[in-house]
């Protein structure tokens, strides 16, 4: 087969003419095309990239937010339950001292109260003894004035009773 | 737009290119046939399929589109550009040369060894041996490569000006369509084999030898013009882009490249000189393989085509038409598959072999 043959044995001309066209498309289409569009798409890659990282990044800030938010109210849920323990605490000493100085003082008031009245007793006794004590020498007095006559066993009985009393006692 | 719709739309695109092409085809050689008869009675009935098939596939001066009721070619004429140390540079419209005509001391020869090439002949119209003029017309193949190119460069330089008017928005119109392939050069081409750091130097190469392969495989299904010249399935243009392919790889070839080549690692050393040529010899049957495939596939493909359109001629029936002519259809289709598959083999094993070549140790 001639022809065959011709057709597998690459002519000059198409050798030169392809070698020219092929490297002058290719000078061409890299400057006016391949760089242009290659460097539009990788931007546009890398914009799609970097919006869906800054979403990601939102997303995680947000998450971060609310767990914060959460770690807060719990903090604040924990310390309203430490003050209103205080409170409580702060509220039932006091009751408890008032009630413990309520008490001391009317002990106090009770024992001045009792004190007043043993003295006042005392002093009451003591008058009523020495109205009693005048009173008896009053009437022993008088009795006296009647039956010492100069009887000498009178004189006896006085002397004997007035040893009987006691002057220290009151 | 739906998918499918697009889908649909293009496969009846296809079959509008590709039907009236066939019967434009057949129509025009029983013409030519025709013609002939008039001048060659008794080889009015004879077909010879090999020639009328080769004939179509090779190179051509002239843009052949149809041949007339009676007998007139219309035909886009080439510019011829032909040199000789005697008569320097010439350059002139194929028209002189049509039909076998001398000018200039050229011709044409229409049989023998240099069927279809330009031939220097002496004032008695004889044939000079010995060296061929040297022959850079602009011919058939060379004119839809340059359509093709300029093709190229009309789609993707607008290409580029709307990415550059609409910025980084979503793709729309024509970036719809293709921003999905030149993705796909990047994504399952280049990166892969080249790796992430490398395959951004390379990108242009891989994706002008994918559109350019492309194009012109998508344009040689088309069988009237521009469409209908065998260019990728032209051995020297397959040879040239093999070259480019080869040529990039051998430049950027780091040390690890050449010390395997050299010094191929993990082979006993009296074994070392014997892998050199064994190596060397790899180095070239890569590019040779690239060339191989892309002029052998797209060459059979039309072979096959041509064969089948011939059938109608060889049993001389006009029966015989819808067969061919769904058998052509159906071949279509295929070639359409391989035109892709074509452009993305010969683009992925550039990009492999480029990728051996600045691979880093690990």
């Amino acid at each position: 087969m001639i022809l065959a043959n011709s057709l597998a044995t690459p002519a000059i001309g198409t050798i030169f003419w392809t070698t020219l066209i092929f490297g002058l498309l290719l000078v061409l289409l890299r400057v006016f095309a391949w760089k242009p569009i290659l460097a539009a798409v990788k931007a546009r890659e890398d914009s799609i990239k970097s919006s869906l990282e800054a979403a990601d990044d939102a997303r995680r800030d947000m998450e971060r937010l609310m767990a914060d938010n959460e770690a807060i109210m719990k903090e604040a849920r924990a310390e309203r339950d430490i003050l209103m323990k205080e409170a409580r605490d702060v509220r039932d000493k006091m009751i408890g001292e008032a009630k413990n100085q309520a008490k001391t003082e009317a002990d106090r008031i009770v024992e001045k109260a009792r004190t007043g009245i043993k003295k006042e007793k005392q002093t009451a006794i003591t008058e009523i003894r020495d109205y009693v004590a005048e009173l008896s020498i009053e009437i022993a007095g008088k009795i006296l004035k009647e039956n010492l006559k100069g009887l000498p066993e009178q004189e006896k009985l006085i002397n004997n009773l007035l040893d009987d009393i006691d002057l220290t006692r009151n | 737009m739906t998918g499918k719709n697009i889908f649909t739309t293009f496969i009846l695109i296809i079959a509008l290119l590709v039907l009236p092409g066939s019967f434009a085809l057949a129509q025009e050689h029983s013409e030519e046939g025709d013609s002939h008869a008039s001048e060659l009675h008794e080889e009015e009935d004879e077909f010879d399929p090999g020639t009328f098939i080769l004939d179509h596939i090779a190179d051509s001066h002239e843009w052949h589109i149809y041949t007339n009721k009676h007998g007139h070619h219309v035909s886009v004429y080439l510019l011829v550009i032909v040199y000789t140390k005697d008569k320097g540079i010439n350059i002139f419209s194929s028209k002189h040369l049509a039909h076998g005509h001398v000018y200039e001391g050229f011709r044409i020869m229409e049989e023998g060894d240099h069927k279809g090439q330009i031939v220097e002949v002496d004032e008695e119209g004889n044939v000079i041996e010995g060296k061929l003029p040297l022959d850079f017309s602009i011919t058939k193949n060379i004119t839809a490569m340059i359509i093709a190119a300029l093709l190229l460069l009309w789609l993707f330089v607008s290409l580029a000006r709307s990415y550059r008017r609409t910025g980084i928005s979503a793709p729309k119109g024509i970036q719809g369509f293709l921003e999905p392939i030149v993705m796909f050069v990047r994504d399952d081409i280049a990166i892969p084999n080249i790796g992430e750091h490398k395959y951004e130097k390379y990108m242009p190469y891989l994706l002008t030898a994918f559109f350019f392969i492309l194009i012109n495989n998508l344009m040689g299904l088309v069988p009237v013009l521009p469409g209908g010249a065998n260019v990728t399935g032209n051995i020297a243009v397959t040879m040239v882009l093999a070259l480019f392919t080869f040529f990039i790889t051998q430049f950027s070839g780091n040390k690890q490249y050449w010390g395997h080549i050299f010094n191929t690692p993990g082979v006993p050393f009296w074994l070392k000189p014997i892998m050199i040529p064994v190596e060397l010899i790899g180095m070239f049957s890569k590019p040779f393989a690239l060339m191989v495939r892309l002029f052998a596939n797209i060459t059979a493909g039309h072979i096959i085509v041509l064969s089948l359109v011939s059938l109608i001629f060889i049993f001389k029936s006009l029966a015989v038409a819808p067969v061919s002519i769904l058998f052509v259809l159906f071949m279509d289709l295929l070639e359409l598959l391989v035109a892709f598959l074509q452009a993305y083999v010969f683009t992925l094993l550039s990009a492999l072999f480029i990728g051996l070549a600045v691979q880093e140790h690990h």
